[in-house]
């Protein structure tokens, strides 16, 4: 048992950093998901890390992945992190790519593996529908068969940046005369098949982050249905445990409580910094423990599934925790920067100086930004019924 | 990095517990704490013949050569088994400090003999008005001769009553509180001057007041430096965490394993309790808690030999979730089990007592939140 990392891996830590200093542009560093306003924004990074062949390492390397160790990964996730890279969009790389190379036929990979790697197609996830919330099982867009089509009608909703989506993978139901889980297909759809709507949904921070999409009589062949009809339900739940590393955010949030801690260092609480106040020092010390901890569960998950097992329960906590975690930091940077949290980071012009210190700028927004954390992804109150009947048998 | 046991690790693993499965049942706890002489030497001659005794300690003095790994193991076991004998205070603080700091002569004398069972030591740091503050010392330690002469009193000295030496921090120099002028002592528990007030624990452990009224101590029997053993002290202490941390996070396990069991299997409302799902998440939590606080146990563990303000934060942030977790885990434990959940028939009170006591042991919550927020 030790903590300390190889020659190589440290050269890989080298290899990785120098990386990131060299091409990430000063103008994406530190930017999150909500002040990239474009698509290309978005891309820009993406598509520095797929021409290194990086932008995949969890997919096998016959597919595009890297072939690098669980440890390599973990350095790798770290050094972004570090380096305040933004974010990767998960919906083709973590989630309907896994889902195609695993369930996927050969046409399928071939059409789409390539183009979610280069970042061509941008994919969205319609899974939640008005009425199929945490009961996702419950969903209703109905898909019936016609000849070599599915016409697909219904809503999906809370689909993050649709309205940049080229395609959108769905849960729908083929059969709704057996148990719920039972009649579910899976369906990839193109956005620019006619029928389809996308209508914004602002969430709190006054962001277009989630949409509505209907759908009207859409026609999708039916080449584009992934594995066996009614048989969606095991290929979604694959996606739901399918690689929870990075889920937990460790790396993330410790860039996160560096940054309150500078805020905390720089206000002043009758002319001592509020990081010296017993009070504050106090909630810091408290979540950045917690961080430890989560970040130990995450490697003892990591180095059980380097040694070949399957990670263990403690893998079921990394949700829970984590989002935890993240909205208590933004919760504790909200209480930080004080008065300055009334101004609207939207109330300005792109060539105006938006008011009070830079830091402050934007911290509410975060912080109601983030109570999304716990409700999406599977809630956290059903990650808990998750837990208790698979790891607890209750 | 690597988190996998090593094979003699596995080994030693598995020969703790079916030793304890065999030979330490919720019974003999019982027995044992509440009977004379509050320990059973011979449970602590079945450790020593499994080499538990000398887990930790050099090959070279008897040991198997083993380091932090080993004790957690060892602790872990005895924590899920309430084992009462006092291991950490000989094993880990008292061969853990002649190891650290002793002379040639200290460690021949008595490593050995630790390691073969034949001593039994025990750690006198707390006293009256110092809290949780080691170095807030009244005890006295003053040079006459070739020997000091101490005066002063300690507190609640856990297996004392069985010890053959005590290791005594003093003030050999500086004023109360100061950091400078510590000195670390090894006393014969038997000198002429010591007097001790025995009592039980309310976890079933054994421990003792004791007054020093001008016991002299020979010179050779200081341990380390004169007048600046609080780096010394504050290196064992939080060894001994990362230990007792093992031992809480085994009774945790018990309590969070029981509680979950015991819900599958008593029934309300026609259904097990386990069905509800108030109480699946309240479940959920403990269960999460002692995830947490096998990880802490780990990083603690792994991180003890880092530079010394490295190791001061793994050991005040571990301390602050087994402390936590111990809060959680043991009051819903009780609140689950319902009406039985507070008799003293069933196991699981006197594991609540315990990792309680654990909270309490080397500094609280609050102690070790703010020790580790003034590290930086």
């Amino acid at each position: 048992m030790d903590l300390t990392f190889s020659r190589e891996e440290e050269a890989f830590r080298e290899r990785v950093r120098s990386f990131i200093a060299e091409h990430l542009p000063a103008r994406l560093k530190g930017r999150t998901r909500r002040d990239l306003a474009t698509k290309e924004d978005y891309l820009d990074w993406h598509r520095t890390l797929y021409r290194k062949g990086w932008v995949a390492p969890l997919w096998p390397k016959e597919y595009g992945g890297t072939d690098w160790s669980v440890t390599e990964r973990y350095i790798f996730n770290e050094e972004c992190a570090r380096a305040e890279t933004p974010p990767l969009i998960p919906f083709g790389l973590a989630m309907v790519g896994p889902v195609i190379y695993t369930f996927g036929n050969a046409a399928q990979k071939q059409k789409f593996l390539p183009r979610i790697l280069s970042g061509d197609d941008w994919w969205c996830q319609g899974y939640s529908e008005p009425g199929a919330g945490s009961d996702l099982a419950s969903l209703k867009t109905r898909a019936v068969r016609d000849g070599d089509h599915y016409v697909v009608n219904g809503q999906k909703t809370w689909t993050t940046l649709a309205q940049f989506a080229d395609w959108i993978f769905c849960l729908v139901r083929t059969d709704p005369s057996v148990k719920p889980q039972q009649g579910i297909t899976f369906l990839l759809v193109d956005m620019k098949t006619p029928g389809i709507t996308v209508k914004p949904i602002i969430v709190l921070d006054g962001v277009r982050e989630v949409n509505e999409v209907f759908f009207d009589d859409v026609m999708v062949p039916i080449e584009n249905r992934v594995g066996e009809e009614n048989q969606g339900w095991t290929y979604a739940k694959f996606l739901l445990v399918h690689e929870r590393s990075g889920i937990a955010g460790v790396a993330r949030s410790k860039k996160a409580i560096e940054r309150l801690r500078e805020i905390a260092a720089a206000e002043q609480v009758d002319g001592t910094p509020l990081i010296e106040t017993d009070e504050f020092a106090r909630k810091v010390a408290e979540v950045e423990i917690d961080l430890t901890a989560l970040e130990f569960t995450e490697l003892r998950t990591l180095a059980a599934e380097a040694r070949g097992g399957h990670a263990g329960p403690e893998s079921s906590i990394l949700k829970i925790k984590g989002t935890e975690i993240q909205q208590r930091i933004t919760e504790l940077t909200l209480e930080a920067v004080g008065y300055y949290a009334y101004p609207d980071a939207h109330g300005f012009g792109d060539n105006e100086y938006p008011v009070g210190p830079e830091d402050s700028v934007g911290t509410a927004g975060v912080y109601f930004n983030m109570r999304k954390a716990s409700i999406y992804g599977g809630s956290n109150e059903i990650q808990r019924n998750i837990i208790a009947k698979a790891v607890l048998g209750l | 990095m690597d988190f996998a046991y090593s094979e003699e690790q596995n080994l030693l693993r598995n020969s703790v517990v079916r030793l304890l499965a065999d030979n330490y049942s919720f019974e003999t706890f019982k027995k044992v704490s509440r009977g004379e002489p509050g320990w059973r030497p011979e449970s602590w001659k079945q450790f020593a013949e499994l080499g538990l005794l000398g887990a930790p300690l050099p090959e070279a003095y008897g040991g198997l050569g083993g380091g932090p790994v080993e004790t957690m193991v060892v602790m872990e076991a005895f924590g899920r088994a309430l084992v009462v004998e006092p291991y950490v205070p000989t094993v880990v603080v008292g061969g853990g400090i002649l190891q650290s700091a002793g002379s040639e002569a200290h460690k021949q004398e008595w490593l050995p003999k630790i390691a073969a069972g034949d001593a039994v030591l025990a750690f006198a740091f707390a006293e009256p008005q110092g809290r949780y503050n080691l170095a807030d010392l009244a005890v006295t330690a003053k040079k006459q001769g070739s020997a000091y002469v101490l005066n002063g009193q300690k507190s609640v000295v856990i297996g004392a009553p069985f010890a053959h030496a005590l290791i005594v921090t003093a003030r050999t120099a500086g004023a109360r509180r100061e950091e400078k002028g510590l000195s670390v002592f090894l006393v014969n528990r038997r000198a002429r001057g010591i007097s001790t007030r025995d009592f039980p624990t309310v976890d079933g452990l054994r421990a003792s007041e004791i007054t020093f009224e001008n016991v002299e101590v020979p010179a050779d029997n200081l341990v380390g430096t004169p007048d600046d053993a609080l780096p010394l002290i504050e290196q064992i202490v939080d060894e001994a965490i990362a230990a007792h941390c093992a031992e809480a996070l085994g009774a945790m396990r018990m309590l969070q394993e029981s509680t979950v069991e015991f819900s599958k299997t008593r029934k309300q409302f026609g259904v097990p309790i386990g069905k509800f799902q108030a109480l699946q998440h309240r479940m959920v939590d403990m269960f999460m808690q002692v995830e947490q606080s096998a990880s802490m146990t780990l990083m603690v563990t792994l991180k003890l030999g880092d530079s010394e303000s490295a190791r001061k934060k793994a050991a005040s942030a571990a301390k602050v979730q087994i402390g936590k977790a111990a809060r959680f885990v043991g009051q819903n434990a009780v609140q689950i089990h319902g009406g039985m959940g507070m008799t003293d028939e069933l196991a699981l009170g006197h594991y609540f007592k315990r990792v309680t006591m654990i909270d309490t042991l080397y500094g609280n919550v609050d102690h070790h939140l703010k020790r580790y927020a003034s590290l930086g």
